[in-house]
């Protein structure tokens, strides 16, 4: 892919990524889904109070993709957390093509128990900037604003 | 004999055991109990953790805080001086302050007008003559007897603690020296807030009060630090408490688990599979603890009765407050926080520590679904029991080692003394 591409070309790329990001996730191919990112990456969870105060604090910061890669394995071979399952429903992108690609988009997370009960898990809106890597495009950052600060339970799976 | 909870609801739950070491399943799940505890350990003769000086610096600064469930406005007025009061108008008792936090004059309610000053006191009530004599307030309604319920407030180094209670010991004694010791050691300079979590959790509050207090999981739910060979339960820490065993500081120590046993499998696990750490972080540098005490605690974490925890988990500082909902939910609202002379270096490091507590903790994540699981679990049969016998039985004495719940029954024998419950009837031998 490259920056040189339509902005038909590039929309229908951003599209891709965010549907491909939000389904790795929804199936729990959390391993697959760091490999959306570029090898120099950063992805933060802020919640909408802290921003809205400039005050630094993340819910969840990984700002190098080893750290991306230590979360995850920690997922699986360490932490307990409630079982449930994913699903992302991904608002309408905007696209914004200048001389760095970046895109956001609202987000709903919804999460099921085995047992199929479903809650409303966090809203808020992802905010990225992208990078060509090779065919496709890779995530160089992600920052998810959360307007669901109070998190309900506790929040171990990527939002 | 057991004892029983007169009042609310008449009389209720058996301890069966003087020294706590059963826990009635009901005490977690009844509203009546919820709303006794409100009265007796919330505005009781506790002090509760509201909010740090660092956070409203100038004068009209304010917060909007709980105790238990009661709304809280905490404020600094014109002359500097700490001030809270309930967040609920004289009037019709509606919330007055709605935003979080902010800089104020007064503070007016939306409803009717009516406005406080910083001090909680009624200052203004429109049209209270009415409309050329006619309507408006009676002439001999006296504004004075309509100030904003104060709660008495007292601050240790910038840590704003506040009561509803006359009969609540000064603050330092109510701390007692170890715990006045420990905010002290937290807030020896001034800090920088760094920002909050909150984590809503759908059990009942004391089921976290009692993780808190209950280094015996540490090692054995929360297996982050063990998985990845940094911490292990047979490690260097314990639990100290206070004179009455109410609060409870756990911490751990620089060093750990000797550096030749630091690559074998820890024989205490047994046959569980936990324990067995041969994984390494690719980033580890999210686990280092750069020395900022004068001691070698790399882990201290005092949990100040009722609701109030203060933490340093390495180089990760925090204050936790739980904000009750009912009794079936409770908030954890903690303040991150590092110090004002940071540098470049350290502030970046704290943030990217802040990783390993909260909500998405890597080494506390745990928690929420642990309260969860016993919350459900324990619906029925209200009149059965928890087991707290890790440590022994009998008295409450400081643990020298981390496979103990001793504090947890501190906590509880605290708790029934506020509450008019008299557990058991005989103090069975302490266990040597």
């Amino acid at each position: 892919m490259s920056m040189s591409a339509t902005q038909t070309d590039l929309r229908h790329a951003v599209y891709d990524l965010l549907e491909t990001y939000g389904r790795l996730l929804d199936e729990d191919r959390l391993e697959d889904w760091v490999e959306l990112f570029a090898e120099d990456c950063r992805y933060e969870i802020v919640s909408r109070e802290n921003r809205e105060q400039n005050l630094p604090l993340s819910l969840m910061l990984c700002d190098n993709k080893d750290m991306l890669r230590d979360r995850i394995m920690s997922l699986r071979e360490a932490n307990i957390y409630n079982l449930h399952r994913d699903c992302h429903v991904i608002g309408l992108i905007r696209v914004e093509a200048g001389e760095r690609l970046a895109a956001s988009a609202p987000y709903a997370l919804f999460q099921s128990t085995p047992e199929g009960d479903s809650r409303l898990f966090s809203v808020g809106r992802y905010g990225l900037e992208l990078v060509a890597a090779g065919e496709r495009l890779a995530i160089r950052s992600l920052l998810v604003v959360v307007d669901t600060g109070a998190i309900p339970t506790l929040l171990a799976t990527p939002i | 004999m057991s004892a029983t909870i007169e009042g609310a609801g008449g009389a209720r739950y058996i301890f069966p055991e003087a020294d706590c070491s059963r826990i009635p399943y009901g005490m977690y799940r009844d509203p009546a109990i919820y709303a006794l505890e409100q009265q007796r350990i919330f505005h009781g003769p506790v002090w509760n953790y509201l909010a740090l000086e660092a956070e409203i610096p100038n004068p009209g600064d304010f917060r909007v805080v709980a105790v238990g469930d009661t709304p809280v406005i905490v404020d600094r007025a014109k002359d500097g001086s700490l001030h809270a009061m309930v967040n609920r108008c004289a009037h019709r008792g509606s919330i007055v302050q709605r935003s979080l936090h902010g800089n104020a004059r007064v503070h007016t309610c939306c409803y009717h007008q009516w406005s406080f000053d910083l001090t909680g006191k009624l200052v203004g009530i429109p049209f209270q003559r009415g409309v050329n004599g006619k309507g408006g307030l009676p002439t001999d309604f006296d504004k004075s007897c309509h100030n904003l319920q104060v709660l008495k407030v007292e601050s240790l180094n910038g840590v704003i603690f506040g009561t509803f209670s006359d009969e609540a010991l000064p603050l330092r004694e109510f701390l007692g020296p170890l715990f006045t010791h420990q905010v002290e050691r937290l807030f020896s300079k001034p800090v920088r807030v760094l920002g909050y979590q909150r984590q809503r959790i759908f059990g009942n509050w004391k089921l976290y009060t009692d993780n808190l207090r209950d280094p015996n999981h540490g090692g054995l739910l929360h297996m982050f630090q063990i998985t990845f060979g940094i911490a292990r339960l047979s490690g260097t820490g314990g639990a100290k408490m206070d004179e009455d065993g109410k609060h409870n500081l756990s911490w751990a120590a620089q060093g750990g688990r000797p550096a030749e046993e630091a690559d074998k499998p820890d024989a205490g696990y047994g046959d569980t599979g936990r324990g067995d750490m041969n994984i390494k972080l690719r980033d580890p540098s999210l686990l280092r603890y750069h020395k900022e005490f004068p001691d070698e605690l790399t882990l201290a974490i005092s949990s100040v009765f009722p609701g109030a925890c203060f933490q340093q988990i390495g180089n990760t500082l925090a204050v936790r407050q739980i904000r009750t909902r009912s009794a079936d939910e409770f908030d954890i609202v903690s303040t991150f926080f590092g110090y004002a002379d940071d540098d470049e270096f350290m502030a970046r490091h704290r943030l990217r520590k802040a990783n390993l507590a909260g909500p998405a903790g890597l080494v506390s994540m745990e928690d929420g679904e642990a309260v969860e699981l016993v919350h459900r679990a324990i619906v029925r049969d209200a009149d059965q029991h928890s087991v707290v016998e890790f440590g022994g039985r009998g008295p409450v004495r400081d643990q020298e080692n981390l496979i103990s719940d001793v504090p947890m029954r501190g906590f509880w024998m605290h708790y029934c003394r506020l509450m008019g419950i008299t557990p058991g009837a005989t103090l069975p031998v302490a266990a040597e």
